[in-house]
């Protein structure tokens, strides 16, 4: 196809975008300053991605206390209490601190260079969201230490478990996430207003890249659901501190009311952990397969289905509530339909290697693992999706194979790929090709080592969430755990080679990978602070 | 939205996002709030959560399906934080519908002081909560009890004779909650309300 660019007005915008975002050429503030009043989405996007690995590690090691309770049957080394602050701020931290802003990171980072703006459209906005996390996160960690200890009642903090039962800290657990919320919805505000204004001209709708794509939606999805969780956190704090009845059945409140309003937050939380993923994988397999990415509409198409679906499947987490059959039967066929654009995607990745030249560079060895075991954890999610089997599943250890299957291997293994596929770009170098191959063997054999095994205890029936097991399940575990060390372990590889890139390495070229296509390659590797100053001029290549 | 940005400048169209932004988020935090009495409109006239009316209803002359036996269960729980006991004559019966029956549940109040409670109501299966009719019933009301106090007070309720074919057994849960203490007055003309009708 001819690029057709048409004539703009380029030397107006860009001196209207340098103005109004106030790049501050003089003399940037030095140090710690720096990095505080930054408004640099490279820098921001930096910040949130380091943030991001801090509290990855941090909810790794809650993870590990886990995993070495129930090494062994019978109580070891941690009390039940502490053994259920440790699952709840495992989950919080994993999802709320370490893969939504690993996330936002990339988006911050890798939205204005593959659009060609030359930042995101609201700089100072921008800064802020990042400055309430780690605000948000030391509050939550802080209640470790509070009398009474940290939140107990799981990720899903059901009332009344979290609001008659909660202990004391819960209050400040509420406006922990109530922060970190905000960060969340004005991160998504300022990524679609980014999006939708401020592409390289000719760049339409259907030109952007996958990741920009599948972040839009995403970021849609966040402002019609983080409000909701707003709400119900709210409203749990009103329960707790100003004596309303909302959840509470003595005052004429409905427990099951928290349940709806959670998950109807709760469901499209977990697309909003796994699209942009989608994304990075979208970006990834065409580079490595040496081929365009087949059937890019169908992606977008089945994105935004993925995303209008996960509004209509909230109860399929309630099956055991005391639902109607008519009410079973919606939520499990929609929840089943959510299949069709899944595999719309997953077939496009597959047709995708197809005949594909195909080399394996550690990003893309990250991509393959994702497509295997994301699908894996997507079969798991059909056969819960089953209303009658789940019946049987419901909160046993099945549950949690199938979940952390979609987000270690799914979400976790995406950000790795996104993070080898754009070092890069960030830092001039190529990461370290053989400790990158550790780190990639290590994981995918940890990871299996470790959940794998728990789709097998879940189904003989052992529940989540107990610090001790009948002795049947004693083996599993045993692998389990074993499994989740050498996983955690491995990460260690994984910060060495992102420090050692950082500080040098193989020197790359701006195009860093033979067939990356999107605008992101055409700057400077390490691109520059200030990109895109003049709008680049969008060549419409392949899509 | 298809359309690249047109030639007008791009930071009134950032302005016009957020500002379309922020109403939608506005929008989402009142609809989590209107879910609420949503939520509650809706289990009142689908009756899914198994919530009975909350005030008492007339009973109804439509005769008795004698062809028909549905068996009626009762189940009384103490909730927390309140030392009463809740106790009822039967644990089961067998009912016609459309019969009006009359069964009698006995409150104690163990502790030594005055203390109000309620008992909340609950029907399983939830669709027969729309066809179960309470005539009297003490869960209407907030109860006091004084120090070591015992009442009886009668349920009087009907099924109604379109109670679905498939429904043979309704089971009905009472849990006591406690009632923090409140106006006096306001209660006790409640509770000699209750006191005529036992």
């Amino acid at each position: 196809m001819a690029p057709k660019v048409p004539p703009q007005p380029t030397l107006e915008q860009s001196t209207t975008a340098a103005a109004g975002h106030g790049h501050a050429h003089e003399a940037p503030p030095k140090g710690l300053m720096r990095w505080l009043l930054t408004t640099n989405h490279k820098e921001i996007g930096t910040l949130y991605l380091i943030f991001s690995l801090t509290m990855f590690f941090v909810g790794g090691i809650f993870a590990m206390v886990v995993r070495a309770e129930l090494f062994q049957p019978g109580l070891q080394l941690v009390q039940p209490e502490f053994f259920n602050q440790m699952t709840t701020m495992h989950g919080l931290i994993m999802v709320f601190a370490a893969v939504m802003p690993a996330f936002t990171g990339l988006a911050n980072w890798m939205i204005p260079l593959q659009i060609g703006a030359p930042d995101m459209a609201l700089p100072r906005l921008n800064n802020f969201s990042f400055w309430l996390l780690p605000v948000a996160f030391t509050l939550l960690l802080s209640t470790l230490f509070m009398p009474g200890g940290a939140p107990n009642f799981g990720w899903t903090f059901y009332a009344p478990l979290s609001t008659t039962y909660g202990p004391p800290s819960t209050t400040f657990f509420i406006l922990s996430l109530h922060i970190a919320g905000i960060s969340s919805i004005l991160g998504a505000i300022n990524i679609i207003a980014t999006i939708l204004n401020m592409r390289a001209p000719g760049m339409r709708m259907m030109d952007m890249p996958l990741f920009v794509w599948t972040w839009l939606i995403t970021a849609f999805l966040l402002i019609a659901v983080m409000p909701v969780l707003a709400g119900v956190i709210t409203m749990m704090l009103m329960d707790i501190n100003f004596g309303t009845s909302f959840f509470d059945a003595a005052g004429g409140g409905d427990p099951v009311l928290f349940q709806h309003l959670f998950w109807f937050f709760g469901h499209p939380e977990v697309y909003i952990m796994i699209l942009p993923a989608f994304g990075i994988v979208s970006a990834i397999i065409p580079t490595f397969a040496r081929k365009r990415l087949f059937g890019y509409a169908s992606m977008v198409y089945a994105t935004a289905a993925i995303a209008i679906l996960s509004f209509l499947v909230w109860a399929h987490h309630m099956f055991v509530v005391g639902l109607p059959l008519v009410a079973e039967l919606f939520f499990m066929y929609c929840t089943m339909l959510i299949a069709v654009p899944t595999g719309v995607k997953v077939f496009n990745w597959i047709t995708t290697l197809f005949r594909g030249s195909i080399s394996f560079e550690p990003p893309m060895l990250f991509a393959l693992a994702f497509v295997v075991l994301f699908t894996i954890g997507g079969f798991s999610g059909l056969m819960l999706a089953i209303a009658p089997a789940d019946f049987q599943y419901h909160d046993t250890y099945f549950v949690v194979a199938h979940f952390h299957y979609v987000l270690v291997p799914g979400a976790v293994f995406a950000i790795m790929a996104g993070v080898y596929y754009w070092l890069p770009k960030w830092t001039g170098h190529y990461p370290n090709e053989r400790l990158a191959q550790w780190h990639f063997w290590l994981s995918v054999i940890g990871v299996n080592l470790t959940f794998f095994p728990m789709h097998f205890s879940g189904l003989a029936g052992m529940p989540r969430r107990i610090p001790d097991y009948a002795l049947q399940f004693a083996d599993f575990n045993l692998v389990a755990s074993l499994g989740a060390f050498m996983f955690g372990a491995s990460q260690l590889l994984f910060v060495a080679v992102v420090v050692l890139c950082v500080r040098g390495g193989r020197k790359a070229p701006g195009r860093a990978w033979e067939h990356a296509e999107d605008l992101e390659w055409s700057v400077p590797s390490p691109a520059p602070l200030h990109t895109f100053d003049t709008p680049p001029k969008f060549e419409r290549s392949s899509h | 939205m298809t359309t690249p940005q047109s030639s007008d400048d791009p930071r009134k169209g950032v302005r016009r996002t957020v500002w379309r932004s922020v109403a939608a988020l506005l929008g989402m935090f009142a609809f989590a709030f209107a879910l609420v009495p949503l939520y509650d409109v809706f289990c009142e006239v689908t009756g899914l959560n198994g919530k009975t009316n909350n005030s008492a209803q007339a009973v109804m002359h439509d005769g008795v399906d004698e062809t028909r036996l549905v068996t009626v269960q009762f189940i009384t729980r103490s909730g927390s934080g309140l030392n009463w006991g809740l106790d009822v004559e039967t644990r089961q019966l067998r009912v016609h519908p459309g019969q009006p029956t009359e069964v009698s549940f006995t409150f104690d109040n163990h502790g030594d002081g005055e203390s109000w409670g309620r008992a909340v109501p609950s029907v399983s299966p939830s669709k027969a909560s729309l066809h179960l009719r309470k005539i009297s019933c003490f869960c209407f009301q907030e109860q006091r009890l004084g120090a070591g106090e015992r009442r009886e007070i009668p349920l009087v309720f009907q099924l109604s004779r379109d109670l679905p074919d498939d429904v043979n057994t309704v089971t009905l849960v009472y849990t006591l909650y406690p009632v923090e203490d409140r106006d006096a007055p306001q209660q006790a003309s409640a509770q000699s309300l209750e006191g005529e009708q036992s």
